[in-house]
């Protein structure tokens, strides 16, 4: 078992807790940067998207899992994201401009529909951002002129300082692009739960009223809170964009939208691990399924059986793991260091007392 | 002039009058407690200070100032912090954490700052965590720094309210019903607490409490409410003598 000694406040707030947790993300992040060396072409296209996959998650991480608030329509923020990047490319931006503007420009129609939004809490913000991505598809056909419409928006191979990034042609390159964003997008949120700020989300998600006792302002930590969710989902939406070389109406439907919230539930609410560990399985089921069923000899597709699986899985992650793979991890993680003291109830819900009647 | 003023304040819902033309004043430096039967409108009046609901009619004034001109979330930044009759603790997240959250009305840095977690974002927090280590220190709460508020014991929890109201360094501290639920040794360690805060601090206290034993240990002044309305003002003993308190409490023909 590990004892960690703090002899300052430094100790509380530095990334990393000891030089043996420094130690296994260097490890992890060398393994990342040689990855390309390692991998066929395949492979590393499948890890790239659960990169784009867990950057998407950790937007929506920070809104649902660190804020509290539910949002199904995160699959619009996506198509923002995504659109804003290539029409900014397509009018002769450079990439290193537009891919943050894209970002940005998410950022503020996310805080923008966030405003009336903040009103609602849990199931009913969560059905009218359903409505969001219902209407993203809509108003993507409508605004032909800009979108494209029902025939789409094509992603060109990109410049940046100096090399030439294009998903075919370099895709280690375009790797590299992804993984460098996944840091800075890790590192961002990492740091509001550090700070001041972050704190406030959580006591927002928390205790509403008691957040507001000690001077945290509700409405404003919520709109922060969308607006920088908005603005990593629209990066992750533009690098999605990237990745399949064309989006139409049809890329970022609903079922995007479930997908996420799903991956952050299944990978474990309120974790920086638990947006990758949710990107692993929605990216790679898919491929497992399809692998496993060519293996097994099926030769006729069965329609809806992904459908079935994920659902399945979900529920048995809400009954049996609610806090998702991150809480699995951390138990065996916590069994290993103590054994053999550990015990069978260790992790049983306290009982949790009354709280305050709600004031509204 | 009181660090506390309030004059004929009124609430009503619907028919129910909750505080009816309420008037007293809380002074710099002492330890004002108000009792009273179940319902008589004690949580009501707290409610009231932090704005949490409106009142009907009256004036609320804290150190010359108007505190209907301010929002819920701005009673804070006053100075005036406070804790809950059934605990209001962030859940899930560390004893320290919930303090960290009593400072936010001291965060000065700005969301792309924290992003960065610049130079200042960092002296910012170590002063942050100097300030919470004290309140930590004071309570005695080091055994439970770094544990979720999720698996912590009911007293334990009291203490960490506590301690995160302490950490926002209030002028006034509303404290309701710090005892309740507490063991004979809890309550008398929140009587030490209660005394400190006032003597070592300079904190003014404003607290609902039914332990009797408690608040005529740590009170200067004590009001009682029935029916939301003022039924004695004095010290401990006077109003535990009064007669319209006893009535209040035990019924007619008791005394």
């Amino acid at each position: 078992m590990r004892i960690q000694f703090k002899t300052s406040y430094a100790h509380d707030i530095r990334l990393f807790a000891d030089r043996w947790t420094f130690g296994v993300y260097a490890v992890l992040l060398i393994i990342a940067f040689a990855l390309p060396f390692i991998l066929g072409v395949f492979y590393l296209g499948e890890v790239t998207n659960v990169l784009i996959w867990a950057i998407a998650g950790l937007g929506l991480m920070l809104l649902t899992g660190q804020t509290g608030q539910a949002s199904l329509g995160h699959a619009a923020f996506l198509a923002v994201g995504a659109y804003s990047g290539a029409i900014l490319m397509e009018s002769g931006v450079p990439f290193i401009l537009a891919f943050p503007a894209a970002g940005i420009i998410t950022g503020v129609v996310g805080t923008l529909i966030a405003i009336p939004a903040i009103r609602m809490h849990g199931v009913y913000l969560a059905i009218a951002t359903i409505a969001l991505s219902i209407l993203a598809d809509d108003i993507i056909v409508l605004t032909e002129h800009w979108t494209g419409g029902v025939s789409g928006k094509f992603f060109m191979p990109v410049e940046l300082f100096g090399f030439e990034i294009d998903r075919w042609g370099t895709p280690f390159k375009f790797y590299y692009l992804v993984l460098v964003v996944a840091i800075i997008c890790t590192l961002f949120y990492r740091n509001l739960l550090r700070s001041p700020l972050g704190r406030a989300m959580a006591a927002v998600r928390d205790s509403e009223v008691s957040a507001t006792a000690m001077g945290v302002h509700i409405a404003y930590t919520k709109a922060i809170a969308f607006g920088v969710s908005c603005a990593i989902t629209g990066l992750a939406g533009v690098l999605m964009g990237m990745f399949a070389g064309i989006i139409n109406n049809e890329t970022f439907s609903i079922v995007i939208s479930i997908s996420l919230l799903m991956m952050i539930v299944i990978g474990g609410l309120g974790s920086i691990h638990g947006a990758f560990f949710g990107a692993i399985v929605i990216a790679f089921l898919p491929q497992a399924i399809s692998i496993t069923t060519k293996a097994s000899g099926l030769t006729v597709a069965i329609p809806g059986l992904e459908q079935a699986i994920f659902a399945t899985i979900l529920v048995l992650f809400i009954l049996f793991e609610p806090m998702g793979i991150y809480g699995r991890w951390m138990k065996i993680r916590i069994w290993f260091e103590l054994f053999p003291f550990a015990r069978k109830d260790m992790f049983r819900r306290q009982k949790s007392y009354l709280k305050t009647e709600r004031l509204r | 002039m009181s660090l506390l003023e309030i004059k004929n304040a009124t609430l009503k819902f619907g028919g129910v009058v909750a505080v009816n033309d309420l008037s007293f004043n809380v002074e710099e430096g002492e330890v004002y407690a108000i009792v009273g039967p179940n319902g008589a409108g004690k949580s009501t009046v707290f409610n009231l200070i932090s704005r949490f609901y409106d009142p009907f009619a009256g004036s609320f004034t804290f150190d010359g100032r108007n505190l209907l001109d301010f929002k819920a979330d701005g009673i804070a930044d006053l100075g005036i912090a406070r804790t809950f009759q059934n605990i209001e603790l962030f859940e899930h997240a560390t004893v320290l954490q919930n303090l960290l959250v009593g400072r936010h009305r001291h965060r000065r840095t700005t969301l792309i700052e924290e992003m960065l977690f610049t130079r200042r974002v960092r002296r910012e927090e170590y002063k942050h965590r100097a300030a919470v280590e004290e309140v930590i220190d004071f309570l005695d709460l080091q055994p439970y720094r770094d544990k979720m508020i999720a698996g912590l014991p009911y007293g334990v929890r009291k203490v960490v309210e506590l301690g995160r109201a302490l950490s926002s360094n209030p002028r006034l501290l509303l404290l309701d019903e710090p005892a309740s639920g507490l063991s004979v040794e809890e309550t008398q360690d929140m009587r030490w607490w209660i005394d400190d805060i006032r003597k070592q601090m300079g904190i003014t206290v404003l607290m609902v409490e039914h332990d009797m034993g408690l608040v005529s240990a740590v009170s200067d002044r004590v009001l009682a409410l029935a029916d939301g309305a003022k039924l004695a003002e004095g010290t401990p003993g006077e109003v535990q003598s009064n007669p319209a308190v006893i009535e209040a409490y035990l019924g007619a023909g008791a005394v």
